[in-house]
């Protein structure tokens, strides 16, 4: 749930502009945002917000199940969790763009993490960040425009015994060096393929 | 649940026991160096070899060596063998049959990193299965919370906590039985307990480990501290980047409540506790408590001025106790002993043990345990190893991004409360980061002040001005731009953004450029000259600017 792992995959076709407007979510008869295609994911999520009783307070709880369904939070996703939770859309919206973990962006298909913990920086993990950066050109915090990576860095993964590491969709591998890294990556980015298709 | 039916679990744990027992760490570091597959080859190299019956391989949690992972332990014997890949598993089991040694390397529990620790609060880490409660129960866990129940009145609970001498974890140090005094004097129909588990300081880890290795200690000590305070709902707050903490609070949460010991008339008393999850979602001010609380109830985690403090006005408004991972983890251990065993421990002002998460560069990187008023050089060159291939210690850093760089010539500084103070740093968490000579020091101030920049909530202006000032200001430094004067300016605008803040984390966010001015002033000079002396000191020892966020 940490990072957007390839089960979340891609989030294309997630928000359909063509969806069946309002579909009811589950028993409660409240109506569902315009826009959001009433799948799978929207009923996870509306049983999210029942679950913990249409409650303000859940809100960061109702985000994370959110991103984990969706991959990213899109505004129209946001409009709908505050129409289910009964709070303004910009209450919503100021919590979801305050915490570093929220994302408003779709995301690639693979995530590169590097820690930048102070332990892992001491470690050269700014050396790695700028090998990533020449090697995928694609700069810190973004994603390629192909859509196949998106380079993230994080605060501290706690993992400091091992600096410096990095996180490749969800796994920690340590004691990283620029060579490593880059050799871990290539298999992401040569031919364009997808192991997660 | 009665106590004859818990010393029943655990004796029942204890009888099913094997005579050889083979630990696999199976936390974080460990995991992440594929200590999954070491545990895997070894469970079937124990069977192929028909030792089934005499041989459990357990995963634990943290054995504390994370440079040596991932970690094998074997008892009786008391074999530590490191850096174990899953080929080495057939000749480790075959070494316990008497067969050749092991083809692992194997680590020396003798070292002084193992012999100079003084384990409390890690008593059970890297020996009992994180993921059972019936391993915590057969080390005696639940017993000191029975004994709180049934055989103290919550008023002796508070006295005993504060006979100890025990003080919060999380770095301030504020003595944790006054804290729960007055929490339990307070009159209200609602009370709630928080363990703050947001362990945000860069480069800290022992939170986590504890999370991972031993959560029915966390969990013990929160209902110890709702019965002493009246408290009836708990929350942990535990920060999103820590995926295996959470899954093991959410097991061992459903452990306990399925065995009766939190829930509803908790050993048959009238006592009611229950405890709830609450992740964060990546933000550095949460560990300010006030911010922390804002989070949990749903908002932006923005602090708000204190008084009142959360003992009166805490979550939704009604009296709260927060206190860290760390303190909660000590309770268990002092109602069992009593006060007066821990506060035998450490030194007059600062009792009991310490975890640190020792990183950077140094050779033994690791969880240790260390009775306070220990040394910084007796950590950093007894245990921790010193600078690997035989590099000179240049400073440590201690208490994250609110606290400062201790130099080399401060080593024998005993490590207290006071003590690191007066050193211009704090105790923090426990992220002790050594540093060496290829470190430059306004290098790491500039790391530390980009990072409170971004993680400035926002809410005050000395902090959210104040913290990018600053970070410019080191940038235009390290560019070789600055003036001396510069200096003086930055001096200031670390003493307006400390003593003007709304919260801890712009009172302290100076620290770190404050004790690099005070102890490296030279390398701050150093980029003041002219742009040529600027460009040479580039190439020598400075780190790459790190990038912008």
């Amino acid at each position: 749930m940490l990072y957007v792992s390839r089960r979340d995959g891609p989030a294309q076709g997630v928000i359909m502009e063509s969806a069946t407007a309002t579909a009811k979510t589950q028993g409660n008869g409240r109506n569902a945002a315009k826009g959001l295609a009433a799948d799978t994911r929207q009923k996870m999520l509306a049983a999210a917000m029942k679950r913990h009783q249409y409650q303000a307070d859940a809100l960061i709880e109702v985000l994370h199940t959110a991103q984990e369904l969706y991959g990213y939070l899109d505004p129209e996703l946001l409009v709908y969790i505050a129409q289910g939770l009964k709070l303004p859309p910009s209450r919503v919206y100021g919590v979801a763009t305050f915490y570093h973990f929220f994302s408003l962006k779709p995301k690639g298909r693979h995530t590169c993490v590097v820690c930048m913990g102070t332990a892992c920086y001491v470690k050269g993990a700014a050396t790695l960040v700028k090998t990533i950066e020449g090697y995928a050109k694609v700069r810190s915090g973004e994603t390629r425009s192909d859509g196949s990576m998106s380079l993230i860095q994080a605060r501290c993964i706690g993992a400091c015994g091992i600096a410096p590491a990095v996180v490749l969709d969800g796994a920690v591998v340590g004691k990283q060096t620029p060579d490593s890294v880059v050799n871990h990556l290539k298999g992401w980015l040569e031919n364009g393929s997808d192991r997660t298709a | 649940m009665d106590l004859t039916e818990l010393l029943e679990i655990g004796e029942k744990e204890r009888q099913s026991e094997r005579s050889i027992r083979i630990r696999v760490c199976v936390a974080a570091g460990c995991l992440s160096a594929n200590a999954q597959a070491v545990k895997q080859s070894l469970e079937s190299a124990v069977a192929e070899a028909g030792l089934a019956d005499s041989v459990q391989v357990a995963g634990v949690g943290c054995i504390g060596l994370c440079s040596g992972g991932p970690l094998v332990a074997v008892d009786p014997e008391n074999i530590l063998y490191e850096k174990v890949t899953p080929a080495d598993a057939p000749s480790i089991v075959s070494a316990l049959q008497g067969g050749a040694p092991a083809t692992a390397r194997q680590a020396d529990f003798n070292h002084p990193f193992f012999t100079k620790q003084v384990p409390i609060v890690l008593e059970n880490s890297g020996k009992i299965d994180p993921e059972r409660i019936e391993d915590y129960i057969a080390a005696n866990g639940y017993q000191p919370l029975y004994h709180a129940l049934r055989e103290m009145k919550p008023g002796d609970v508070v006295d005993t906590i504060t006979k100890s001498g025990l003080r919060g974890r999380g770095g301030a140090g504020y003595p944790t039985g006054l804290k729960w005094g007055l929490v339990a004097k307070v009159k209200s129909e609602r009370k709630f307990i928080v363990c703050n588990a947001d362990e945000g300081d860069p480069g800290a880890f022992m939170d986590r480990s504890v999370l991972e290795s031993d959560p029915h200690r966390v969990l013990e000590g929160m209902a110890i501290a709702a019965y002493a305070v009246g408290a009836t709902q708990g929350f942990i707050y535990v920060r999103g980047e820590y995926p295996l903490a959470i899954s093991r609070l959410q097991t061992a949460i459903r452990q306990a409540r399925k065995l009766g010991l939190l829930g509803s008339q908790i050993f048959e008393s009238p006592f009611d506790f229950r405890i709830d999850l609450r992740i964060g979602a990546g933000a550095f001010v949460c560990g300010e408590e006030t911010a922390l609380m804002g989070s949990i109830e749903g908002k932006r985690g923005t602090p708000r001025p204190r008084p009142p403090y959360p003992a009166e006005h805490g979550l939704w408004g009604f009296p709260t106790l927060i206190n860290n991972v760390e303190t909660f983890a000590n309770v268990p251990a002092i109602i069992r002993n009593g006060a007066d065993w821990f506060a035998k421990i450490g030194t007059e002002k600062s009792k009991g043990t310490k975890v640190f998460a020792l990183a950077g560069k140094i050779q033994n990187t690791g969880l240790i345990e260390v009775p306070m008023g220990t040394t910084l050089r007796t950590i950093i060159e007894e245990m921790g190893g010193g600078v690997p291939d035989g590099g000179a210690v240049k400073a440590v850093q201690t208490g994250g991004p609110s606290g400062g760089c201790i130099p080399a010539q401060a080593l024998d500084t005993p490590v207290d409360y006071e003590s690191l103070a007066s050193l211009g740093s704090i105790m923090g968490s426990g992220g002790m980061i050594v540093m060496d000579q290829q470190n430059n020091m306004v290098d790491v101030a500039h790391f530390f002040m980009e990072f409170c920049t971004d993680e400035s909530c926002g809410k005050c202006v000395p902090c959210r001005a104040g913290t990018a000032q600053i970070h410019h200001l080191l940038s235009k430094i390290r560019e070789g731009r600055a003036i001396a004067q510069d200096l003086d300016t930055l001096d200031r605008l670390c003493a307006m953004v400390k003593q003007t803040s709304l919260c801890g984390l712009g009172q302290s966010a100076p620290n770190p450029v404050l004790s690099t001015l005070r102890y490296f002033r030279p390398e701050y000079e150093a980029f003041l000259s002219t742009p040529e002396t600027a460009s040479e000191t580039a190439s020598d020892g400075r780190g790459p600017a790190s990038p912008a966020r």
